[in-house]
């Protein structure tokens, strides 16, 4: 992480009382017993307590504090529910922690517009609670939905089982209102369609909580379809799964979700949730389609004879809704049912081109043996994001680092093969030492000058998303003297 | 006169030089060249949507056409990727083999600025990221572009994004370049997401509906769940001076029945699905009983197609502009402008397009108050002959434009590339 700044620490107590001079008293959490609830996020195998932890209750608090901290040269982490899996929202040792659980309402139902407008707070799942009487629901379905907030899934533009058919994050918002390191509020998009000039919302989607800090958020609401109809469908190997995947894609057909898992997780999961998963089969797909009752009847017909020609071994369509249901219980159940199976475990997301899918799990195969740390892979088949749950156990000596290294070859050979590091989760801390795999300098060194036009002193959630060892070299200082460089073995870029 | 003043004034030019670069490398090299020398530039491709924008007269244009041809397509990965200049047309027609298409329903000015059909190139539709009917279902070209490669004003080529869908590694910059006009990059390849063609179209057309009723239909056909891909209204009033209402002229089709304005709703996707979808919206929008026309895959394809293309103005030589609402205000905002324009409504009156005679730039300014109370925001498209030039083409507030000003920085600290053509100091 950033050096720390031993300096700001042992002034900790004046930050306080300037603090509870902005926000509330109450609302200011600073012993070492209050704080250790958020050393980590979802990535746990990282810990570490801020120096403060802080919830504002209004935007205009969040505007006094950023001024304050920018002017005070205070790093700033902001955290929504904390379920991120790239320990974006890891704390720093000199940094205040903000955290957006006092932002918790839903402000605005606007059916006339097909909007809902949340606070950053509001779990995923409560927006689609909000409005499902009226028969609409919000489309990105993270699997942590029940608690991740809306703001973190901006912040992280999270995606889901059903991204395929209907996006991602990105895809699904109309506005946010953001306050920048420096306090200026600022407001992008609204309940239209675009806005014009660049596209500012399209930017801050995704930028894990470096550009800015979103204290509300307009996202699109979808009418329910009429009929959804999941099919399991069983094969005796990987490839004829990944096959059958390309084949539906190829005909034309975009189910709402098309997840994949192989026969660790089939069994894992079926273990866990009874789900009636194929047990003998190596690769299993569950497909879902929805649409009119026509529609959905044409299509499922369409994909049972796609599975048959690449050789499922068996075939199982939901005769209701209950049994859908029971369908994807078990995908849903994949990172609990690991746990059953090992003590801890890692989950990756990388994203690759459909048609490499075999390939790719025979790798993972591969450096599973060579790590000697088995492996169980879920796959958003449909849009190529998989995500290897590496199964280690903690209090075993050098097992993170083991499967820490077993990631990053896994993500390495991700983008070997033209796909992503990451499609969900993130870069965080997790990723950031990968990203010269993907990026070279000049595409690193842009996303730092735009982070740099927004955040100038780089206070808001340093040490994420990009790489930090080679720091020195990232902002086109390497001193170098005589013609020596200092620490030549080091890899810059 | 300093480099700053010319860049400000709207008919600086020192000479009519362009160059034409073959490749990324000779578009780096041609910028790093204008970056050290303080030379501004106008970047074109094709040329079709030149005229949007403040105009440009830098001393040089880089001329991006020699840039084309389609790199990679595989039809089962859902992805194209081509060089910046690449024709739409050739796109599409690639598409057309697979059964696969743009889904955005890339935008045809040709009518508007020629009198025929042109879409211009990849680069262009990205530039400008305005999209087709299909907007509310699928998105905007933003929304389908997944990567691309470019050259900043400093001459560094950069890339971003790559050729899946599921991607959150780094700034998601292709949204950024979408709708940039040019001003923070030098495109060299796109990434475009594709998607399976439907196999059929069908329009229903509600006849002879004033506005209210006509949005409140659209309105209620969109919130169902007969995903629908079109929703637009062509009104038969106000007459205009001035403006020529054409809607027959426009919209000749054999299935269309019946006179009076037009409300349409377009359903795609398999036939059987289509027919059924049809006869659900006639019964949940109870309109059993009203004037109603249904046009079959042939004719909606090309009544959609006039859509995309404005053809409703093609014969115009006023002012266009474009303005996007919240859909709700649209009808409130049509009684504001008190019937002095022609107009047309899409995306179920989020969108309406509008044509002006005789606009000052006075009223244009009014007419952006009132869309900006609304929540919205204009943009003039097409000048005319009687106002040929107004100083803000497009709406920003100043908190935004604080924010793109120093984005543009990051992309091009000396304001070499298309400076002014978004906005005065960008």
């Amino acid at each position: 992480m950033p050096k720390i700044d031993r300096k700001l620490i042992s002034k900790k107590k004046d930050i306080i009382v300037d603090l509870k001079k902005i926000i509330k008293a109450e609302n200011v959490l600073d012993h070492e017993d209050e704080t250790r609830p958020f050393e980590t996020d979802a990535l746990s195998a990282y810990k570490q307590k801020p120096m403060v932890v802080i919830f504002p209750e209004n935007t205009e608090e969040v505007s006094k504090i950023l001024a304050y901290c920018n002017q005070q040269r205070i790093k700033v982490v902001p955290r929504g529910a904390g379920t991120g899996l790239s320990g974006g929202a890891l704390p720093l040792a000199d940094s205040i922690l903000l955290c957006l659980g006092k932002f918790n309402k839903i402000i605005d139902i606007d059916y006339k517009n097909r909007c809902v407008v949340a606070q950053p707070g509001v779990t995923n799942l409560s927006i689609t609670q909000a409005v499902q009487d009226k028969g609409f629901y919000y489309a990105p379905d993270p699997s942590s939905q029940i608690a991740c907030s809306i703001g973190g899934n901006v912040a992280e533009n999270s995606g889901g089982v059903h991204s395929l058919k209907y996006g991602t994050t990105t895809n699904n918002l109309f506005g946010v209102e953001i306050v920048l390191m420096d306090g200026t509020i600022s407001r992008l998009g609204g309940k239209t369609f675009d806005s014009e000039g660049y596209d500012l919302l399209g930017l801050v989607t995704g930028s894990e909580g470096l550009l800015c800090v979103i204290t509300e958020v307009t996202v699109k609401i979808l009418k329910k379809p009429q009929t959804i109809k999941a099919a399991l469908i069983g094969f005796s190997s990987i490839e004829d799964g990944g096959r059958c995947v390309s084949d539906i894609i190829a005909s034309g057909i975009i189910p709402s979700g098309m997840e994949m898992m192989d026969k660790a997780l089939i069994h894992a999961t079926d273990n866990f949730v009874k789900a009636g998963y194929p047990r003998d089969a190596e690769s299993m797909l569950i497909v879902e389609l929805d649409g009119t009752k026509k529609e959905v009847e044409e299509l499922i017909e369409r994909v049972n004879n796609i599975a048959k020609k690449n050789k499922s071994s068996s075939i199982k369509i939901s005769k209701n809704e209950r049994q859908r249901l029971k369908f994807w219980a078990g995908r849903k159940a994949a990172f609990p049912a690991c746990g059953d199976m090992a003590p801890d475990y890692y989950c990756m997301d990388g994203t690759i081109p459909r048609r490499k899918l075999a390939e790719v799990l025979k790798e993972i195969g591969r450096l599973s043996k060579k790590y000697n740390l088995p492996v169980a892979n879920a796959f958003h088949a449909g849009d190529g994001n998989l995500h290897p749950l590496i199964m280690y156990d903690a209090n075993e000596k050098n097992s993170l680092e083991r499967t820490e290294k077993f990631g990053a070859d896994i993500l390495k050979y991700c983008v070997k093969v033209g796909g992503v590091l990451t499609g969900e989760h993130g870069v965080g801390v997790e990723k950031r030492e990968l990203m010269c795999e993907m990026f070279n300098n000049n595409d690193i060194q842009q996303q730092i000058k735009i982070k740099k036009a927004l955040d100038s002193s780089s206070l808001l959630n340093p040490g994420k998303v990009y790489p930090i060892l080679r720091k020195c070299a990232e902002e086109g200082r390497v001193h170098v003297h005589r013609g020596k460089t200092k620490f030549a073995n080091i890899p810059r870029f | 006169m300093s480099t700053e003043e010319k860049q400000n004034l709207p008919t600086y030019q020192d000479s009519n030089s362009v160059e034409y670069p073959q490749n990324e490398i000779e578009v780096s090299n041609f910028i790093k060249k204008f970056y050290k020398s303080n030379v501004p530039i106008e970047l074109i491709g094709s040329g079709s949507k030149r005229k949007i924008g403040k105009p440009l007269q830098c001393s040089k244009t880089l001329s991006l056409t020699k840039l084309n041809g389609i790199i990679e397509y595989l039809p089962e990965e859902l992805y194209i990727k081509v060089k910046a200049c690449t024709s739409i047309q050739q796109i599409e027609e690639e598409l057309k083999k697979n059964k696969q298409q743009l889904a955005f329903e890339p935008i045809d000015f040709g009518y508007l600025f020629n009198g025929k059909s042109n879409c211009g190139t990849a680069a262009g539709q990205v530039a400008c990221n305005i999209s087709g009917s299909r907007r509310f279902k699928v998105g905007s070209v933003r929304d389908h572009v997944l990567g691309f490669r470019g050259v900043n004003g400093k001459g560094e080529i950069i890339k971003s994004g790559g050729n899946v869908v599921k991607n959150v590694t780094g700034y998601d910059l292709s949204k950024l370049v979408c709708g940039s006009y040019g001003t923070l990059i030098a495109l060299t390849e796109i990434t475009f997401k594709v998607l399976p063609a439907p196999e059929a179209s069908k329009t229903l057309i509600i006849h002879d509906k004033k506005i209210e009723p006509a949005t409140f239909l659209l309105e209620q056909a969109i919130s169902s769940s007969n995903d629908i891909s079109g929703a637009a209204f062509f009104p038969i009033e106000p007459k205009v001076p001035g403006c020529v209402m054409n809607i027959e002229k426009t919209f000749k089709l054999n299935d269309l029945k019946y006179g009076g304005s037009l409300t349409t709703i377009r359903i795609e996707g398999s036939k059987k699905s289509i027919n059924l979808r049809i006869q659900n919206l006639i019964d949940e929008l109870k309109i059993v009983n009203f004037d109603i026309s249904i046009l079959d895959t042939y004719q909606s394809e090309i009544f959609w197609n006039k859509v995309k293309s404005l053809e409703f103005f093609s014969s115009s030589k006023n002012n266009i502009l474009r303005i996007v609402i919240p859909p709700s205000e649209c009808v409130q905002l049509v009684y504001q402008l008190s019937n002095k324009f022609k107009y047309y409504l899409d995306w179920g009156g989020a969108l309406m397009w509008m044509e002006a005679f005789e606009l000052s730039e006075e009223m244009f300014e009014s007419i952006r108050k009132k869309v900006v109370k609304h929540g919205g925001y204009v943009t003039m498209i097409k000048n005319s002959d009687y106002l040929p030039y107004v100083e803000d083409v497009f709406t920003i507030n100043r908190g935004r434009f604080d924010i793109s000003q120093n984005i543009k920085k990051s992309f091009d600290p000396k304001r070499i590339l298309n400076p002014g053509k978004m906005y005065t100091g960008i």
